[in-house]
């Protein structure tokens, strides 16, 4: 197409055009020596995942060269799978739902009353464990679908949903379990099904729970279907502009309340790796469930305000957390430092976020 | 004119609570024509348009397809009919790459296993795809079809949503205000890109404020004052001062209201 003003046959309020015809012809929006930062941006725009990856492989570089072969064994990185499954699984949950711009407080009420639902139904009813899992999973599939239809009908927005159904889910998790705590050793004599995910193998030095590889499994399948699924690309569609995906012909209403179902069902399978996670079936367990999803996904470079970011980097930012904690702990430092730290790493995260969008506005 | 109008709504009326945002408002467009609808700020132009897209429902009043009755429940649904709409707001997602909002709602997926159980999407025929129509309409200063939309001017995205539109949209092209956020170079790439899709015989409704493009581009203007067609004229016989006049009521319509 050409830039010369020809069409100014019909009126002379076209003559302003006239000098078109000698404008530039180059294209000023790809100047060749883009600065360093501005490639860097781009870079990051793309790949949302890179700052916590580079995050975590320095955080593990420098506790392995404090505390040498100790931290940097396969040992201890497998503890640290283990210790962040619950985190990593519920992260998972909590991403799909922040990047719809929304965000799911009630990932871990759904998780507990979930794992309580599994084992009252297997000992108070006396229903073989694996229809008991079954008919938890569904309830927190369930759970989340409430979720998604006060979000995507009722129109209320997501954070006072989930703070309400956070209360209720909780205050039915405890009214119906009667704060009854279901011990380790039960389960594991008449229901070891529901112990499944506490479960491990070893290679070599490595311990690996089912639960720390379930979570690998969750996260891998995730990814693939938000980057290579029509479904995926809805999501991220919603999330960054939600009329534009429904003009564009995206079922909006549904991607939502697909999304928040499916949340509620990653939550409960993670309640069912809790109990595996700590023996027993207790109302109480869980209880920073929330925050520590929400952190883990922060710090893995997800936009709170929704299309940005990416699993990976969520299962990265649990990570960095387990690192953190567990790194710092065999340091045998106060475990304060470990939130304090925590708290730098969110704020830097989001920091970045900005970054990453001013830069690409 | 005896030709069949290809687009075509009849006594469209749509209230929303208290405020009627359409009154019987009749609309045609015709094979092969750019059809400009201008109307002050406020007029239902914007509503009429979505209805006609399917992003509305009217209440009253029926829209008829290459003159049958048709009921778009989504935009979706016009799209899948033949009516592609560029909205004011473009409708793209900036943080997904081009080839992504191309095919944003209609995406393609890979032959055979992959596609069929892994429901996989097929990224290289869909970027391929954009290329070639990115080129089509000489948008080629875009270089990477992966670059996310929000990295572009202006007047790319313009060109992006007009490139999918003509992409997809076989029977209407509707723009609304497409030139309404651009530089005076960008806009004039636009009239050059509603000139080469009427050239290839898809009739165009383009809704804009700017008379001089108005002028320029359109065969007929259709004027729209309070939830209702007042008259439509061709650019050749009337001044761009008498259609303001005729669109904030300054001045009667011609009689013949329905010249065409």
């Amino acid at each position: 197409m050409s830039d010369t003003g020809t069409a100014n046959q019909n009126s002379s309020n076209q003559s302003y055009e006239d000098v078109l015809k000698d404008a530039a012809t180059t294209v000023a929006e790809f100047e060749e020596d883009e600065s360093f930062s501005r490639k860097l941006q781009n870079w990051l725009h793309s790949t949302p995942s890179a700052v916590p990856m580079f995050v975590l492989l320095a955080a593990i570089l420098v506790f392995g060269l404090i505390l040498g072969s100790k931290f940097f064994s396969p040992f201890a990185m497998t503890l640290i799978l283990q210790q962040v499954m619950i985190v990593g699984i519920t992260a998972s949950a909590q991403t799909l739902v922040i990047l719809t711009a929304g965000i799911d407080l009630s990932v871990g009420a759904i998780m507990v009353f979930s794992s309580v639902i599994m084992g009252q139904f297997t000992f108070r009813y006396g229903i073989p464990a694996e229809i008991s899992v079954a008919i938890g999973l569904g309830a927190g599939a369930l759970m989340g679908f409430i979720n998604g239809v006060l979000v995507a009908y009722v129109k209320l927005p997501p954070f006072i949903v989930t703070l309400g159904t956070w209360q209720i889910f909780l205050a039915a998790n405890f009214l119906y379990s009667a704060n009854e705590t279901i011990r380790a050793q039960e389960i594991e004599e008449q229901a070891p099904t529901l112990q499944l995910f506490g479960e491990s193998f070893r290679i070599g030095g490595a311990v690996f729970t089912y639960g720390a590889v379930a979570m690998i499994v969750i996260v891998v399948l995730l990814a693939y279907v938000l980057s290579n699924t029509a479904w995926g690309r809805h999501v991220y569609a919603v999330g960054d502009d939600q009329e534009a995906a429904e003009l564009s012909g995206v079922k909006v209403k549904n991607t939502l309340i697909q999304v928040y179902t499916l949340s509620g069902l990653i939550c409960a399978f993670a309640g069912w790796a809790l109990i595996g996670r700590i023996g027993s079936v207790s109302p109480t367990s869980g209880q920073n469930a929330n925050i520590e999803a929400i952190t883990a996904v922060v710090i893995g470079g997800v936009s709170l305000f929704g299309g940005r970011g990416s699993i990976l980097g969520a299962l990265a930012g649990g990570l960095i957390v387990g690192v953190f904690s567990l790194g710092l702990r065999m340091i045998g430092t106060d475990p304060q430092w470990t939130y304090l730290l925590i708290g730098a790493l969110i704020i830097f995260a989001v920091t970045v976020d900005q970054w990453i969008r001013k830069g690409t506005a | 004119m005896t030709q069949q109008p290809v687009l075509q709504g009849r006594g469209l009326v749509k209230k929303f609570g208290k405020v009627t945002a359409l009154q019987g408002c009749d609309f045609e467009l015709y094979p092969g024509e750019v059809l400009a609808v201008i109307g002050d700020n406020g007029a239902g132009k914007s509503v009429m348009i979505k209805t006609l897209s399917g992003a509305l429902q009217p209440d009253h009043g029926e829209v008829l397809l290459d003159g049958k009755p048709v009921h778009f429940n989504t935009p979706l649904e016009a799209q899948y009919a033949g009516i592609a709409t560029v909205y004011q707001t473009l409708a793209m997602s900036p943080a997904l790459s081009i080839a992504d909002n191309m095919f944003m709602g209609r995406e393609l997926r890979k032959p055979g296993w992959r596609g069929k159980y892994l429901r996989q999407l097929d990224k290289p025929a869909m970027e391929k795809f954009s290329r070639e129509k990115l080129t089509e309409l000489g948008l080629m200063t875009i270089q990477n079809i992966k670059q996310a939309v929000e990295t572009l001017s202006g007047g790319q995205r313009q060109g992006i949503a007009v490139a999918r539109a003509a992409a997809f949209g076989s029977k209407v092209i509707i723009l609304d205000e497409p030139t309404a956020a651009l530089g005076v170079k960008e806009s004039r790439r636009v009239l050059e890109l509603i000139k080469d899709v009427r050239a290839r015989g898809i009739p165009i409704v383009l809704i804009s404020h700017n008379m001089p493009h108005v002028f320029e581009v359109a065969d007929r203007i259709h004027i729209h004052r309070l939830g209702r067609r007042l008259c439509v004229v061709k650019p050749g016989e009337h001044t761009m001062s008498d259609a303001v006049a005729m669109m904030t009521g300054a001045m009667e319509p011609p009689g013949e209201t329905q010249a065409a």
